[in-house]
């Protein structure tokens, strides 16, 4: 395959792995005795529009499934809602074009041969897995879209996926636009091999709040599962009508989309009507989180009858909640970065995630390789919270084979 | 210091990248016309192999002389080594990471002995 270049002739590129991609992964797993202890990625992804023709045949309508059937003969009109923008850096991040040609065997199924390929390579025991391009389904304007999409990909996955490999788990996706979609989805999908708990994506326009997501909420919580919050981007906000470039779209997308859920789940006092129901936020990095503590706890001293259900400061229900760390802002802000871990309480709420294979993916060395952190405040974070978060089995023996 | 074996010259295709390794260390060498650059195969970000990803122009704003935005090119004058892991990228010809040239990839000298190419380590 040629890979476009600004030269005349592209890079031509023979064949794509991707254990040889990230081999130096692998050594820095060695080098940093990643066997000696447990890690758990919170944040990982697949690409599903890549297996969407058996994604539809999951499909329970049938006018819905014919007419995902069709599109996928006439080449275009699928389902997901396609974002502008250049993920793959126009092609500077290799994986994105090559990963196609990665050869896989013909069992178990691809995307666990994939997702154990780079678990491996990277030391990480047990990985979250959620989908790309439905991150955005939230602003698909049928909402019966999305709900029975998510339904069918939540099947599928389940099914094909976490049902056979004991290291692959998932959050599953909630069709957040149909509130009672979601307690359905919860109901049926809830005691699920490899079900950690659910997800929803921030990129939509409804309040976390709203009366009609309690008894989902509860269900969650009675099962002991978790609630995690995804952040993405839509470059077609009128928040963000102004911005050509993706970079801004993206910097400030993934924070914005989690702060005003936060926000409203924090002061609408959500954590105290839900108080053993884990709530996580993921893909937003860290930084936000010190700036909207702040602005929260400065508002709410002088505004507190605005919030009656608040029975502490905003910023102790924010430290009560878990972060996915990446991506983690990390360039020449040792000093910042260190001081936001005290912020949050990074020992026992801050859960690695890698986001693999986005372009902006973060190694478990990312947080190994703080100079602030000891030992055990670094196994915590990578993989100790999560196992108690998640009541994974804890750590016997290594299960990434490095 | 030991002298690693890249290539023969007549094999070394112009434009191409040939990754050497000896013990731990893993070197990128790109030969451009009668030019030889050699770097540690190891991005400066998260460790990933620097040198075995595309590589691509500087990109450039062109600019009115009152400031006013035209367009963007390739500076085909300034090539950079691009990461495949993040899209760091590295001038080809000193190692700096563009975005902070303060940093850059360590480099290695590169010989040719006879119809051989060398990276000395």
């Amino acid at each position: 395959m040629e890979l476009p270049t600004s030269a005349l002739k592209g890079m031509l590129v023979e064949e794509f792995d991707t254990t040889t991609l990230l081999s130096h992964a692998r050594k820095q797993a060695k080098e940093r005795n990643y066997k000696d202890f447990l890690i758990v990625d919170v944040d990982s992804h697949q690409y599903e529009n890549e297996r969407f023709g058996e994604i539809i045949e999951y499909l329970e309508d049938p006018v819905l499934r014919q007419m995902a059937k069709s599109s996928q003969l006439s080449g275009r009109g699928s389902m997901f809602i396609v974002q502008p923008g250049s993920q793959d850096m126009a092609g500077r991040v290799t994986r994105y074009p090559l990963r196609n040609y990665e050869k896989t065997p013909a069992t178990p199924d691809r995307q666990i041969t994939l997702t154990n390929r780079w678990m491996d390579a990277t030391g990480i025991d047990y990985a979250m897995l959620f989908p790309t391009p439905m991150l955005q389904m939230g602003l698909h304007p049928q909402q019966e879209v999305e709900a029975q999409l998510s339904r069918a990909y939540n099947r599928w996955l389940c099914e094909n996926v976490l049902a056979k490999d004991e290291r692959i788990r998932s959050l599953l996706y909630l069709p957040f636009n149909d509130p009672e979609a979601c307690y359905k989805m919860v109901q049926d999908f809830g005691d699920k091999k490899g079900v950690s708990g659910f997800m929803v994506t921030t990129v939509r326009y409804k309040g976390v709040h709203d009366n009609a997501y309690m008894k989902t909420y509860r269900a969650i919580e009675e099962r002991g599962l978790s609630l995690a919050f995804h952040a993405g981007y839509n470059w077609g906000d009128r928040n963000y009508e102004t911005a050509n470039k993706f970079l801004v779209v993206h910097a400030l997308g993934f924070t914005f989309y989690n702060i005003v859920n936060i926000c409203n789940w924090v002061i609408n006092g959500l954590p105290e009507r839900f108080p053993r129901l884990p709530v996580i936020w993921m893909e937003s990095g860290l930084s936000w989180l010190p700036y909207i503590m702040q602005r929260l706890d400065n508002e709410y001293m002088m505004r507190s009858s605005e919030c009656a259900g608040l029975k502490k400061k905003p910023s102790e229900y924010i430290t009560d909640m878990y972060y996915g760390c990446q991506p983690m802002e990390c360039v020449n802000n040792t000093e910042m970065l260190e001081q936001t871990f005290k912020f949050i309480k990074a020992e026992t709420q801050l859960l690695y995630a890698s986001d693999y294979p986005h372009w902006d993916f973060d190694l478990p060395s990312v947080i190994y390789d703080l100079p602030f952190l000891d030992e055990q405040q670094k196994r915590n974070i990578l993989g100790g919270n999560a196992q108690k978060l998640f009541k994974l089995p804890k750590f016997e023996r290594k299960l990434a084979l490095i | 210091m030991s002298k690693i074996f890249v290539s023969k010259v007549a094999d070394f295709e112009d434009g191409k990248c040939r990754i050497v390794a000896e013990g731990d260390l893993e070197v990128g060498v790109y030969r451009r016309g009668s030019d030889y650059h050699a770097y540690e195969n190891m991005c400066l970000h998260q460790g990933g192999p620097a040198c075995e990803g595309i590589t691509m122009h500087k990109v450039e704003e062109i600019l009115r002389p009152d400031k006013t935005y035209v367009a963007q090119r390739f500076n085909m004058e300034q090539e950079h080594i691009v990461c495949p892991w993040h899209g760091y990228e590295y001038d080809m010809k000193n190692g700096e990471c563009v975005p902070d040239r303060s940093r850059k990839l360590k480099k290695f000298q590169v010989v040719t002995e006879g119809d051989s190419v060398y990276v000395l380590a």
